[in-house]
């Protein structure tokens, strides 16, 4: 491909194409090493227990076993977790999930590794289980965390605004339904992974795919008892994260095995099972609505119940609830408000952070609850969302006043003239025998980055070397959103230099700076708001030497062109490369951290959230669906599916368009076959034969639309675009579904089986 | 036992235990490591190589099936470093995201291409539909896979 400069606002090809449509880019599991050893683990096989003995003595004797750990052998707390300390590396005491972590083997090669995990003797007494929403909500007899003050409750805490539920006495309508989503798995491609050894001088250095690789070292250090100093965490481009990869996997337990390799590079790869197992899922929820109205259709008041199943520990649960909390209105103006949640211990699998963070199970209710207001007071559902639709200066359900970029309204606009939306009532009626077709709607919202009380923090680092080649040293890991070219694009723009001439340098605590995890739609805000103002630095930097070469009195007479400096009035030019020859060290990086602006007069509610509660900045989305049911087999087809977007300005369309279809696509895999099924904390669902994603012929082609904000405080006037989308497919198709069947479903996924048995009368 | 195959071109002679799949030979003993694993049991599409034209999955082979065989992987898509019209309409096209299922996608691609040369869009979405993708919606992919049918018309590379 020829050089080009990657400009702003065009579809600039991913800077990271090139590499994997070749198969060169290395990902975390494609290193390996001469001398390679393997470690995995010994799961618990058993959801809640006492961890009674651990024989390993049979294991141990097997030719070509290195090393067998066990919780006793984990020095440090042997405790992990983002917000709350409760999760071992490996169980000393007791398990709490069938995926705990019980042993850890280190092998010369993965058949003797795996026939040393075989051989591993595991007793453990089972307790009583807790295996749901009812149970962990039942007077306490089965503590899962005896140490945790609030029982099997990890949070529970109350959002309140205006006159609260009182106001539901002054409406003409209350509606009251309740709604379930189950788990949901993220699906990456690249499972869990990483290689590591320990250097010469002790250090620990690891290659892991990872979301946080800052984070990774403070959780290693606080669980292994080892110094910030001696680890090193290289996270390469990511196969797939959506959330899952954020947090520790396999970083403490690989630590552990390469501090007992005797420098030897060790491999841990979970398997597709493990990663069903071990690995992080997304919130089973419950969500218990009142929803009030004046006559008119204007919402007046909102009374929730929300309760999230965080699993065997606590991972981000506490902050994913908040998020769907703050969401619990939907995009709408509802001046009274009382939101209750209960986060809940169970000794089902690990749930933590995804795409769509507590948001995606409150969007199913609210737009459920939308669609049934507008039926039961015959206004027409987009007229009704148009009513409500928040404008900036309005207060949301939160009581939070948006003080930026609200575009919700824009996108319903766009809707409203869309073929899609006029034309739907003949696209309805011209249905083929044994089917009928539905069109829905949903309006959805994303909020951006951490929120108050944990500073949503990048520190961008760009650098000429001596030969006038730009590096941008990209702080936060790049999982396949395509931010790390959206950062090519802002260097490009800026200093205006061809492709040819940038590289990124992808996140190595060694080389990079802390810049927060890839996550909550913050990536591209965050750092790129951070590179803007050191690539306008180094610019001025450039500039300023060029002047001092070519005794030009001022900076605004040069211009900074692809390769070279420019003085227009005399025609004369100084290479690039003879400039940055000119520079000292210091003056070739620049550094700047930049800090996401907060709320500045948070509502007083929300007390019990420790961090993450309230947000300032959304993105927007509005949704339609059209959909085909099959009669006979109530089955669901989506036919066609139209996006608008408000994400403020967009870098690049192509990856904007990216995000979008990915996030449907995986949104329409969470509405119609998606479902993490347990019995008893046990997964009956471990591999893409029995939980299925959607492929190539379950996605339509889609109309991916932005609208024209521009977010003052972002990058070029961005938003995050990573998430919103994924909220909106559930709640569109179950409108959908009531459009074209006129049955209302509660439950998700709405699998053919589901459909027909509400069509058929049963259970909704 | 030692097996003799063709590996992008050139003539191999390995001796291999005859437990070991071609996904690890692949991978670990030649190095390429653009073959991906993801499930391991045939459901997902990472592994997909070409063996005598056709697609066929690694991580379901074993490495003593490839005896006389012709193995073509992703890295043998690109002779000297030109760039196969699949591989140059994914770029342009969008259909890379985070790049995992990348390799396995296009090596379908042009096994569907090799039977199909003028592919529907409902074509080549059947075509792919045992390569699993997490990012992209595959709409992009199919997007791809278009322009390069449309592209290769008479091309005879695979």
């Amino acid at each position: 491909m020829k050089p080009f400069v990657p400009e702003i606002g065009r579809s600039v090809p991913r800077a990271d194409a090139a590499t994997k449509v070749t198969g060169s880019e290395k990902f975390a599991v494609d290193h390996y090493g001469e001398n390679l050893l393997w470690a995995g683990v010994r799961r618990a096989g058993v959801p809640h227990g006492i961890i009674r003995n651990i024989d390993i003595s049979a294991a141990c004797d097997l030719p070509g076993v290195i090393k067998i750990l066990t919780g006793r052998d984990v020095p440090g707390t042997n405790r992990q977790g983002i917000v709350h300390k409760d999760q071992p590396v490996i169980c000393d005491k007791k398990v709490r999930h069938c995926g705990d972590a019980v042993a850890l083997v280190l092998a010369q090669d993965l058949e003797t590794l795996k026939e040393a995990l075989n051989l591993i003797q595991v007793e453990i007494d089972p307790l009583p289980g807790v295996f749901g929403i009812d149970d962990a909500l039942k007077p306490v007899d089965c503590l899962i965390h005896e140490e945790h003050p609030g029982g099997n409750v990890l949070l529970q805490a109350t959002i309140e605004a205006g006159g609260g539920q009182a106001a539901l006495a002054e409406c003409d309508i209350i509606l009251e339904e309740t709604f379930e989503v189950p788990m949901q798995a993220h699906a990456f491609l690249e499972t869990e992974n990483g290689v590591a050894w320990q250097e010469a001088d002790g250090k620990i250095v690891l290659i892991v795919s990872t979301q946080a690789p800052f984070r990774d070292k403070w959780e290693i250090s606080h669980a292994l008892g080892l110094p910030m100093d001696r680890i090193r965490v290289i996270g390469p481009y990511l196969g797939g994260g959506f959330g899952g990869k954020d947090g520790a996997t396999v970083q403490c337990l690989l630590t552990l095995a390469a501090l007992h390799a005797g420098g030897r590079r060790v491999k841990m790869w979970w398997d597709r099972e493990e990663n069903f197992l071990a690995g992080y899922k997304r919130h089973a929820a419950r969500l218990h609505y009142r929803l009030g109205a004046k006559a008119d259709g204007s919402l007046h008041a909102l009374h929730c119940r929300v309760y999230y199943d965080t699993g065997a520990y606590a991972h981000l649960g506490g902050e994913v609830m908040a998020l769907g909390m703050e969401h619990a209105g939907g995009p709408y103006r509802i001046p009274h408000t009382l939101i209750e949640g209960w986060c809940l211990y169970t000794n089902n699998p690990v749930a933590g952070a995804m795409r769509g963070f507590g948001v995606i199970q409150v969007s199913f209710a609210f737009e459920r609850m939308i669609d049934l207001l507008a039926a039961k007071l015959s206004i027409d559902p987009l007229a009704l969302r148009m009513q409500n639709a928040l404008r900036q200066g309005d207060r949301n359900c939160a009581g939070v006043t948006l003080t930026h970029s609200t575009g919700i309204r824009d996108c319903l606009e766009k809707i409203r003239s869309h073929p899609l939306w006029t034309d739907r009532e003949a696209w309805k009626a011209s249905a083929g025998p044994f089917s009928k077709r539905g069109v829905g709607l949903a309006a959805v919202f994303n909020a951006m980055g951490y929120g108050r009380g944990l500073p949503d923090s990048a520190i961008a680092k760009v650098e000429i070397t001596t030969e006038g080649r730009i590096l941008v040293y990209c702080g936060v890991s790049d999982m396949g959103q395509g931010n790390a070219t959206a950062f090519f694009q802002i260097a490009g723009q800026i200093l205006c230099q061809e492709s040819s001439l940038i590289d990124l340098v992808q996140p190595d605590t060694e080389r990079t700076l802390p810049s927060g995890s890839a996550s909550a739609s913050r990536t591209t805000y965050t750092y790129g708001n951070a590179l803007v103002r050191v690539c306008e630095e180094l610019r001025r930097r450039i500039v300023g030497r060029a002047a001092l070469l070519l005794l030009v009195d001022t900076l605004d007479d040069l211009e900074l062109l692809p390769g070279r400096v420019r003085h227009p009035a005399t025609g004369r030019e100084i290479p690039l490369k003879m400039l940055a020859a000119t520079l000292t060290d210091p003056e070739r990086i620049c550094i700047y951290q930049y800090l996401m602006p907060v709320v500045k007069d948070p509502p007083d509610t929300g007390k019990a959230f420790r961090i993450g509660f309230p947000h300032l900045l959304f993105s927007y989305g509005a949704h339609l669906a059209c959909i085909e049911v099959d009669e006979l087999t109530g089955a669901v087809a989506v036919k066609d599916y139209l996006t608008v977007t408000d994400a403020g300005r967009v870098i690049n369309p192509q990856s904007c368009e990216q995000q979008i279809q990915g996030a449907v696509a995986q949104g329409i895999g969470y509405a119609l076959c998606e479902e993490l099924r347990l019995q008893a904390g046990c997964i009956l669902t471990p591999d893409f034969s029995t939980y299925i994603i959607p492929c190539a012929s379950d996605i339509p082609d889609m109309t991916a639309l932005t609208v024209d904000t521009y977010e003052d405080s972002g990058p070029f006037g961005m938003k995050g675009v990573g998430e919103v989308a994924t909220n909106g497919p559930l709640p569109a198709i179950a409108n959908a579904l009531a459009d074209a069947c006129g049955i209302h479903a509660i439950r998700s996924p709405l699998t053919a089986e589901r459909v027909l048995t509400i069509m058929q009368g049963g259970r909704p | 036992m030692i097996i003799a195959f063709t590996l992008n071109g050139e003539k191999r002679i390995i001796d291999v235990e005859t437990d070991r799949r071609v996904v690890d030979i692949l991978r670990e003993d030649f190095g390429l490591t653009g073959t991906k694993e993801s499930c391991g049991t045939g459901e997902c599409g990472s592994c997909t190589i070409l063996v005598d034209g056709r697609n066929r999955l690694s991580c379901l082979m074993l490495a003593i099936q490839l005896q006389d065989r012709e193995v073509t992987t992703i890295e043998g898509m690109a002779p000297g470093g030109r760039l196969h019209p699949l591989q140059k309409a994914f770029i342009e096209h969008g259909a890379v995201q985070c790049g995992f299922c990348t390799p396995g996608m296009i090596m379908s691609s042009a096994a569907l291409l090799k039977k199909n040369t003028a592919p529907t869009r409902e074509e080549i979405r059947e075509g792919l539909s045992g390569n699993l993708c997490r990012c992209t919606g595959y709409q992009k992919i199919v997007d791809a896979v278009d322009a390069a049918a449309r592209e290769m018309e008479g091309d005879p590379r695979p």
